[in-house]
């Protein structure tokens, strides 16, 4: 071997080793919307292992280095920052992205509560949640629309701007009682909610007797609440007599808008009404009404 | 040999059904079955309750006014699912009350262990002699005789129906509101008491629990127990019911505030059946305990199997002092008042200005 083949070899050598010994450089856009593929380009020679890190997942997988690294839409569903880092030998080169939502694409609705008395004030809260269709939450600025149904048929809408992907707000109940229908919608999304505006209430409780021999019969007027909507079947109103038998107790549920209770009744009697706190007249029997 | 070996095999088994018999109280039981005084009929009477030997039991007692083996049975262990039914009688104690050569008058305080836990009966049974027995004189019981007829019944009944979803944000229906509208914390002898009551505020049918924790000046709890039956648990809308917490043991000095919350649940319900309270009265019993009595009666056409009486009482302020509660052993046939009684602790007696009483039930599913 001549003294030049030598410093041939060893130059070679040299280089290789320098080569091999530089740290891969791998380069990624800033932001990449989440559910689709990207290409990262890893600059450098040889192979190496590729490792992305994200939110929920790592990959790994060789790569040839001096390629474009093409990472799968699947492995990129989730919003996050993400870490890709690629090592050859003892030398890691890495870089970081961020993935964004993608365009919205689902609306998670709540409408709060089921059911809410009638005109109460900020009652109701609709509020929605803006997500693109892998279920990340879209924080660049949006629009969502609230239409609202009322028992009525009329309707309005309502436009809250989303802010960090959540757009809400809250409104008074009406004054008749109803199913309110809320629906949420953003560009072709939408998401309907109902909730029931019920009575509140009894107002102006009030009872009659209507006697048949022994026994007389006491029987609400119709059970509204102040804004005129009837009390539901099935509430309870408690009526009370008192003579001088004692005391008698009856918690009879309304039926087609009254209650109804029976009682014998001897000599003087007084007998009350209530509908939860809410207390009606008092009647007096055998003596002065 | 043989022989002998099966007759030492045939006393030794004798013996030994013998101690089986002394230990088990036969003596004891044949004692009590021979009725030479007014105690010991009573004594006898009772062992055949507890031993549900009724025909024994029946063919002890004092015949003249006509009472029928069946409605003595039928009063003693129960009948249509009530709680007599799912009741044995435990123990019981005798005493005197008046006595002559041919009458006299023994009061019984029976404990009943039932479904429910343990429960007291008094009762002043009469006795009279015949030649040289005693037999009681069980009074004829009362049963109702309610009149054939059609009772039509169309309370409403709430159903939940529809798929409960899991996935976040979905449609659901909320809980039922509730609200606790009075609580005081009361001391006792023994323990500290936490009594008020809870409204259903909501248009459906609520489960309700109460559940408090009493704590120390640190904030750190000393106790924390909840209502268990001593509240409706069933609410329908706007429906009250009292609620009472027992702390065993606790003081009230040890306490710095009360922790208290209503867990409610929604459930379908009936609004059937509606029962009253009757002739509810405050007056002392044979023992002289203040007692709230009245009657409950059934106003719908379906038998309720098991009651329960809850009774608040209230000082002059309108603040809540106290609650009892009392089961009733008979089933409520429709239209058929029953009798309950509820005690009224001696100082809450004193201080009572009002009460009001809710009634809780149970009815068996039908097969």
């Amino acid at each position: 071997m001549n003294r030049k083949t030598l410093s041939f070899g060893v130059l070679l050598t040299a280089l290789s080793t320098y080569l091999w010994a530089q740290e891969p450089v791998l380069n990624a856009p800033g932001t990449v919307s989440a559910g689709q593929s990207v290409k990262l380009a890893a600059q450098g020679h040889g192979s190496a292992t590729f490792y992305l890190v994200g939110p929920n997942r790592v990959v790994k997988r060789k790569i040839s280095l001096g390629e474009e690294i093409e990472i799968a839409a699947e492995d990129l569903k989730i919003a996050g920052k993400y870490q890709a880092i690629a090592c050859n030998g003892g030398n890691c080169g890495n870089t970081q992205f961020n993935v964004v939502a993608s365009q919205p694409a689902q609306l998670i609705f709540f409408l709060h509560p089921s059911r809410v008395p009638v005109s109460s004030g900020n009652a109701v809260n609709a509020t929605a949640l803006v997500l693109d269709r892998e279920k990340n939450m879209v924080l660049s600025p949006a629009k969502v629309n609230f239409k609202i149904d009322l028992p009525d048929g009329s309707s309005s809408t309502r436009t809250v701007p989303a802010t960090r992907g959540i757009a809400s707000f809250a409104m008074d109940s009406r004054s008749r009682q109803g199913k309110v229908q809320v629906t949420a919608s953003i560009d072709d999304v939408s998401e309907p909610r109902v909730i029931q505006q019920v009575a509140a209430e009894a107002c102006g409780l009030r009872m009659t007797a209507s006697p048949a021999g022994r026994f007389v019969t006491f029987q609400t007027d119709p059970i509204r609440d102040c804004g005129g909507n009837p009390l539901p079947d099935g509430t309870i109103v408690s009526f009370t007599k008192t003579d001088s038998t004692g005391r008698s107790t009856v918690d009879s549920p309304i039926k087609k808008d009254r209650a109804v209770a029976r009682f014998e009744v001897s000599g003087s009697a007084k007998v009350s009404v209530a509908c939860g706190v809410v207390v009606g007249n008092e009647l007096s029997l055998g003596g002065a009404q | 040999m043989k022989w002998v070996l099966a007759l030492v095999i045939a006393a030794v088994t004798a013996l030994l059904l013998a101690g089986g018999w002394i230990q088990s109280g036969g003596m004891k039981l044949h004692a009590e079955r021979a009725a030479g005084t007014p105690e010991e009929a009573v004594r006898a009477l009772m062992a055949d309750i507890q031993a549900h030997d009724w025909a024994h039991g029946y063919a002890r007692l004092e015949r003249s006014n006509h009472l029928q083996e069946a409605d003595f049975v039928r009063e003693v262990g129960g009948s249509d699912g009530s709680l007599r039914t799912y009741s044995a009688l435990q123990s019981f104690d005798i005493w005197p009350v008046h006595a002559d050569s041919e009458h006299a008058t023994l009061r019984v305080r029976m404990n009943w262990s039932s479904a429910i836990g343990s429960l007291d009966e008094v009762r002043d049974l009469q006795v009279a002699r015949e030649g040289n027995t005693w037999k009681v004189v069980w009074p004829k019981p009362n049963f109702p005789d309610v009149p054939l007829q059609v009772l039509p019944v169309n309370y409403l009944r709430w159903d939940v129906i529809g798929r409960r979803s899991d996935d976040w944000g979905s449609a659901s229906v909320d809980t039922p509101r509730v609200r606790i509208i009075s609580m005081n914390a009361v001391e006792r002898p023994d323990s500290v008491v936490i009594v008020g009551e809870v409204e259903n505020e909501d248009t459906v049918p609520a489960y309700v629990n109460i559940s408090a924790a009493l704590l120390k000046p640190d904030g750190s709890p000393l106790s924390q127990q909840d209502s268990f039956d001593a509240i409706a648990h069933r609410l329908l809308p706007k429906q009250v019911s009292p609620y009472r917490i027992d702390f065993p043991g606790a003081r009230l000095n040890q306490v710095k505030s009360v922790r208290i919350d209503a867990h409610p649940l929604l459930i379908p319900a009936s609004a059937d059946p509606v029962i009253s309270v009757e002739s509810q009265n405050v007056a002392k019993d044979p023992l002289g305990r203040t007692t709230l009595k009245g009657a409950l009666v059934n106003q719908s056409g379906q038998t309720v199997n098991i009651a329960q009486v809850l009774a608040v009482f209230y000082d002059s302020a309108g603040k809540p002092i106290w609650v009892s509660d009392g089961y009733v052993e008979d089933a409520l046939l429709p239209q058929a008042p029953v009798p309950f009684a509820v005690d009224i602790p001696g100082d809450v007696a004193g201080r009572m200005h009002d009460y009001h009483v809710v009634v809780n039930h149970y009815i068996a599913p039908t097969t």
